[in-house]
């Protein structure tokens, strides 16, 4: 038995959050989410994470990947919402993760490259609001695309994006093709959304897409529980820490009982969702049988913890807790968007119970 | 990364499970009977597959540390729901005995617990004494021959004293010593006169712990192990476990498999109750825990097979699982509705999950203990001013 990450996979993460560290701290975040007009992402930041392989990670080595695992891809993905980063990971992940799986040698050899060493950016378009976000639920049809699809990730940016169609299968649209997209006065300003809405776009159907979306719908799962856990940890030891140096009646309000159980009850809810969502990744890449019911729970879970641990980090920090200059919000903000992308905890677990079989 | 031992153990499970299956059940087919389970806890401690910490010479098999072989013993013994060898009481006193006990003590008493021979019921807690232990006050005095100990005063929330031969006991040698340093440690005959036990009557009505009451009951001066007066660090014994955490989940998991099974067969508004949107997503909610609690402990697990520093997550482990306990049993109540009330009827066991949900948030630390515990030595936040004074407030009984 060895339920622990690798020696390579610590350097790994340690590479990204050195980075992160240097790059990307609470004030440089505020500077970001703070910049006037619609949100964006840091693009310097993104290509520092492209040269240290991130957008490479799970792209194969023959297309100029790394070749690892969705674990890997969860680490990272724990380092960057720890960071609260602002950069178009997400959807280009996943995007380069539906050609990999889903492409044929030469879709593959065609778009992946490029994505894999960052010089393109890529997302996916999955949601159909409100609450559809699973491959049995798009609607979009035809061999040009026409409709809407919701909640898309850094679209405006995006070389290309990979579509969930109404068969189960997925297309990528490229940049120049029929579409608008209207970015959305998004909560989460470290990771922009659009409304995106094609009429007649060209399309290209993915080879084996069928096979591969329902993949990278768990993936996406995983990576947004990962998210939340990073985001969960950092936000108890920031409210733990703000308790050791914040006094009041002459000590620090650690020392106070209610505080104190407050912290232990955050701490509780955060620390043992770390296995959860390993094995979430974990069964994604080695369990079949498992993986899709796993990811549906990490992201239930992982998400409505998130969401609940940065209500009680205001509470743990008071005024200054709900101020907009305060790092919470951010992080409350990245909560809701762990929360509602992809599909509530709720629907997650009603299609967890139905994979059950209950 | 890998959930399994791995095929290393393979030849060695197989070996397991033809051992268990040679062994038990047993010839004469009574499961229940002592003399077919110390038969079996016998050879099986000759066989190398249970008490592997413990030296040949005392009655333990002393075989290597190996928590993965451990692990699959327990696996394969609850498979076959065969004899643990656990007895209440022993997982306590032996590590102590092996730590701190005279050889004469060692050689007398711990072969014999390990077959159950002899039966340890432990008294710590006392009627004032609860979460801040140290204050007891059962008292025991050397007499006039100084050939032995003269004992009086009470015992608490003692676990199966009714069933033991013996217990073992934090009693104040020292009146005039400090709180923690005039306390020794006494092993105590419990059958005769001056020994009266009393059983308590539980919320389910079930009589599982007792008080017992010293009035001048006696014991020879050397059962006394350690240090007189030091007491206290005798009970912290060190004595490195084969355990994870992996065979104290073998309840929630059975519980929750339980709990699926009754909202299957509870009916609500026409239909199973699972099919209930609310109950089927509150399931879910509460498969999620279970699973967190589970992935964890296989990583506290495997940094305990790797020779790694622990994690924050095994501190955690009992306050997790004592609360997982109580949404379970609340989500049971939630599909028995009427039944809840009433003791007789055929809900009676979900009834008494729902009670001894709570009794896991006392017993061995309570819950708010356990909270401080974790606020120290996890969160790593600064002792309480008024932890002493907090701790008695709070811990009803430890």
């Amino acid at each position: 038995m060895n339920f622990l990450l690798s020696p390579e996979q610590h350097a790994l993460v340690d590479s990204v959050s050195g980075l992160l560290r240097d790059r990307c701290d609470a004030l440089h975040v505020h500077q970001v989410f703070d910049t006037p007009g619609e949100a964006a992402f840091d693009a310097a930041l993104w290509s520092a994470l492209s040269e240290l392989g991130v957008p490479a990670i799970m792209v194969p080595e023959a297309h100029g990947g790394l070749g690892l695992e969705l674990i890997d891809l969860a680490i990272v993905s724990e380092a960057l919402g720890r960071a609260a980063a602002p950069v178009p990971f997400l959807g280009h992940a996943l995007a380069a993760l539906a050609i990999s799986l889903g492409g044929s040698e030469e879709q593959k050899e065609r778009w992946l490259p490029a994505l894999a060493s960052g010089e393109k950016i890529a997302t996916v378009a999955f949601g159909e609001s409100p609450g559809r976000w699973a491959p049995d639920e798009w609607t979009l049809l035809g061999e040009t695309l026409t409709g809407t699809k919701t909640m898309v990730p850094n679209a405006k940016e995006a070389d290309l994006i990979v579509v969930g169609l109404g068969t189960g299968a997925l297309a990528v649209v490229e940049k120049d093709a029929s579409f608008t997209v209207a970015r959305l006065d998004v909560a989460d300003r470290t990771r922009p959304l659009d409304t995106v809405t094609f009429t007649d776009a060209s399309a290209e159907l993915l080879a084996n897409g069928t096979v591969a979306a329902p993949r990278v719908f768990d993936a996406a799962a995983v990576l947004l529980a990962a998210d939340a856990f990073g985001g969960a940890d950092h936000c108890v030891n920031m409210s733990v820490e703000y308790a050791k140096i914040r006094e009041q009646y002459g000590q620090p309000i650690a020392a106070f009982q209610g505080l104190r159980y407050q912290l232990v009850a955050m701490a509780l809810a955060t620390e043992p969702a770390r296995g959860l969502y390993w094995f979430a990744a974990h069964a994604w890449d080695a369990l079949p049988e498992k993986a899709r019911h796993a990811a549906g729970q990490a992201k239930a879970h992982l998400a409505e913890t998130y969401l609940q641990v940065t209500r009680d980090t205001v509470e743990a920090h008071g005024g200054i807790g709900f101020t907009w200059e305060h790092d919470t919000h951010i992080y409350m903000k990245r909560a809701m968007l762990d929360w509602a992308w992809l599909g509530t905890p709720s629907r997650h677990r009603q299609r967890a119970a139905d994979l059950a079989g209950w | 990364m890998d959930l399994g031992f791995g095929p290393e153990y393979d030849a060695f499970r197989a070996e397991v499970r033809a051992f268990i299956a040679s062994h038990w059940p047993p010839e004469d087919g009574d499961l229940k009977s002592h003399a077919n389970e110390r038969a079996f806890v016998v050879a099986a401690i000759e066989q190398g597959y249970m008490h592997r910490s413990i030296p040949r010479a005392y009655g333990g098999s002393e075989q290597p540390y190996d928590i993965a072989r451990a692990e699959i013993i327990r696996e394969e013994l609850t498979r076959a729901r065969a004899p643990s060898g656990r007895i209440p009481g022993n997982g306590l006193v032996v590590p102590t005995l092996l730590e701190w006990g005279t050889e004469e003590q060692k050689q007398r008493f711990i072969s014999p617990t390990l077959t159950g021979d002899i039966v340890w019921c432990q008294g710590f807690s006392e009627p004032g004494a609860g979460s801040d232990l140290a204050s007891l006050r059962t008292r025991a005095e050397l007499s006039s021959d100084g050939t032995k100990w003269i004992i009086n005063g009470s015992k608490i929330w003692t676990s199966h004293a009714h069933k033991s031969t013996h217990i073992f006991c934090l009693v104040r040698t020292e009146p005039g010593a400090p709180k923690h340093a005039g306390i020794s440690y006494l092993l105590i005959d419990l059958r005769q006169p001056g020994v009266t036990i009393r059983p308590l009557v539980q919320m389910t009505r079930q009589k599982e712990f007792n008080e017992v009451f010293f009035d001048n009951a006696e014991t020879p001066v050397d059962m006394l192990v350690g240090e007189r007066g030091k007491g206290w660090n005798v009970t912290r014994s060190t004595l490195k476990h084969e355990r994870s955490g992996i065979s104290a989940m073998t309840w929630p998991l059975s519980m929750f498999r339980d709990l699926v099974k009754l909202l299957k067969e509870v009916e609500r508004d026409g239909q199973p109750a699972i099919k209930d949107l609310r109950i089927r997503e509150e399931l879910a909610a509460i498969e999620g825990e279970l699973m967190s609690l589970v992935y964890s402990t296989y990583r506290s697990t495997s940094l305990d097979i790797h020779n790694q520093p622990g994690d924050t997550f095994s501190t955690m482990r009992k306050l997790y699982m004592t609360d997982l306990a109580g949404r379970m049993a609340k989500l049971a109540r939630d599909a028995v509705e009427d039944d809840f009330a009433d003791m007789g009827g055929a809900r009676l066991k979900w009834i008494e999950r729902f009670m001894i949900s709570l009794s896991m948030s006392i017993a061995g630390g309570t819950s708010n203990i356990q909270r401080n515990i974790i606020a120290e030595r996890v969160l790593g936040l600064p002792r309480e001013r008024t932890s002493e004074r907090a701790a008695n407030s709070q811990g009803a009984a430890a």
